[in-house]
């Protein structure tokens, strides 16, 4: 684990669990309706400043907060060709899949690979800290995730490669 | 140092409590349709009746105490006064909803009776807060809008001991004081700090939150000469209009969500940080006294869990802090550890006076809270040590 990333994750854990001071708010735009302000943008005042945390140019978080939900954004570390490939098809798997996580956004905000939405729904049938928890525990397995499928791919194409190629050598 | 009174309600989060009169019946809301009563048992609660009308979420219910009614406020845009009937075919008392004229027409966030039980003020995300009182000919609640200068949902009010005066906290940022008077109910009040002359919709008061923060509760003091705010911010704010001055207290944990007023000279505020913490203060200037939640119990107790089963050479409790510190940016060790330090495990959502003390002060105080518990801490055991914020997972 790098040096950087402890204090990277310590700030996105103390950030979120500032913003998730989240409560019940019915719509002020639409009668009868609750749905997360984050999202619907109806009334500007129940929207904070959206805070950006960058671990440097690659990799940054993105959180949007408000009166009763937050927005978070992720954009993981992408190097080279095959790990943009690699992130692309692993965020799309997740992505598809949204409602087994519950806080997962089926659509990423532009400029980020995946999102979460947490409302007060959810910030109150879960414990808040482990919401945290999940969050970053999430950030930090996705980098290793994608370096390790890097890795097994490139062993995968060396075999195949090398058996391909030995028919040839003989 | 008497311990704290835990009961657990229910699994749901509870919205909001109301006390009857003399503590032996409850009523909540369990983030759902219905009110649900319940009355005391020796040591527990258990439901004796569901009072179901409206059809969204219950925001706010209170418990008038002298003429034994309960009114609610819902997201449905409705408010209905309950009141016990004699049931002709059952013979026995039943609560019989009222109808109110609220005209509103967004959700009502916040409700409370005014101190003579005469009025009862609703707050409202229509940008207003409407003023009801009875209307005896058509046997219903008619409602007169406070609505000049607010321009976001109404988070919280609070009524003056005189009956007229009203303290409401909204989310443009705003605390203000207004003049609820209406004219068939009120005798012509007698001059206060906040003005003289108070015909209906008068300010007399606005304040902003330190640092732009949804005012999410508002306080009277017992007197009614001071005003207490507590915002989104952070901030805790004491108003002393004939001063004029103005304390603000920036606190470093979450922020607080509601606040009472145990004596002229010391409030209870809760909120997001899971316990409820106690300031003092006179005119010369207010501070932090201390949390009721005496932690230092349960600190033990959560500790040998947390490092229970960890046995090994690599599985120590020192090198799981370092390889916490080092992957996931935790300090302490926490893994493994569900349970949240204080007595409340989530956001405690409302704190209400419980009982008066031979002195005129409130000696208890009762919070419910996001985790469905009811806890009735007693004001007086106040534990200082408690400030430095000893929660497991949720520092700053």
């Amino acid at each position: 684990m790098s040096n950087s990333l402890r204090p990277y994750l310590a700030a996105v854990r103390s950030t979120l669990t500032a913003a998730l001071t989240l409560e019940d708010f019915s719509s002020q735009v639409v009668e009868r309706h609750n749905k997360p302000e984050v999202e619907a943008r109806g009334s500007k005042e129940v929207l904070l400043n959206p805070l950006t945390i960058s671990r440097n140019e690659n990799e940054r978080v993105l959180i949007e907060s408000s009166v009763n939900s937050i927005r978070m954004s992720i954009k993981i570390k992408q190097a080279d060709e095959i790990e943009r490939i690699l992130c692309h098809k692993l965020t799309r798997f997740l992505m598809q899949r949204a409602e087994s996580f519950i806080v997962l956004r089926r659509k990423p905000v532009p400029g980020y690979d995946i999102s979460f939405l947490i409302t007060n729904v959810h910030a109150e049938t879960m414990l808040k800290h482990k919401v945290v928890d999940f969050i970053i525990q999430f950030m930090e397995e996705v980098d290793r995730e994608i370096s390790e499928m890097k890795l097994s791919l490139n062993a995968r194409s060396r075999t195949v490669a090398e058996s391909y190629l030995a028919a040839f050598a003989s | 140092m008497a311990a704290p009174e835990v009961f657990s309600i229910a699994q749901t989060p509870v919205t909001c409590h109301a006390f009857n009169a003399d503590r032996s019946q409850l009523a909540v809301s369990l983030n759902d349709n219905d009110v649900q009563i319940y009355a005391r048992q020796g040591n527990q609660w258990k439901v004796t009746e569901t009072l179901a009308e409206h059809d969204k979420v219950i925001t706010s219910i209170d418990w008038a105490p002298n003429s034994n009614r309960i009114v609610t406020a819902s997201q449905d845009r409705n408010a209905y006064v309950w009141q016990q009937t004699l049931d002709p075919i059952t013979g026995q008392m039943a609560w019989k909803p009222t109808l109110v004229l609220l005209r509103i027409n967004r959700a009502a966030t916040f409700v409370r009776w005014s101190p003579n039980e005469d009025k009862f003020a609703v707050a409202s995300g229509a940008r207003a807060i409407a003023i009801c009182s009875f209307d005896s000919e058509n046997n219903w609640w008619v409602a007169r809008q406070l609505k000049k200068p607010i321009r976001s949902t109404v988070l919280s009010v609070d009524w003056h001991p005189n009956n007229v005066l009203l303290a409401a906290g909204s989310a443009d940022m705003k605390a203000r004081v207004f003049s609820a008077y209406i004219k068939d109910v009120d005798k012509r009040p007698t001059p206060t700090v906040w003005g003289e002359k108070l015909p209906f919709n008068t300010i007399c008061g606005e304040y902003s939150s330190p640092a732009g923060g949804w005012v999410h509760t508002v306080g009277f003091s017992p007197s009614g000469d001071v005003l207490a705010y507590a915002s989104h911010d952070s901030s805790i704010s004491i108003v002393y209009p004939g001063g004029p001055a103005i304390y603000t207290i920036k606190i470093n944990s979450l922020p607080y969500v509601t606040l009472t007023w145990t004596s002229e000279n010391a409030l209870v505020a809760a909120g997001h940080d899971c316990q409820p913490i106690v300031y003092s203060g006179s005119e010369g200037g207010w501070a932090a006294v201390g949390t009721l939640d005496d932690t230092s119990s349960g600190t033990a107790k959560a500790g040998s869990g947390a490092r229970a089963g960890s046995i090994g050479r690599l599985n120590s409790a020192a090198f799981n802090t370092f390889r916490n510190a080092d992957t996931r940016g935790q300090t302490q060790d926490e893994s493994g550890q569900t349970e949240l330090l204080t007595v409340h495990q989530n956001t405690i959502t409302s704190v209400r006076p419980y009982d008066v003390g031979a002195d005129g002060n409130v000696a208890r105080v009762s919070t419910t809270g996001v985790d469905g518990k009811l806890v009735i801490w007693d004001v007086g055991a106040v534990s200082a040590s408690g400030l430095a914020g000893r929660l497991g997972g949720m520092k700053i």
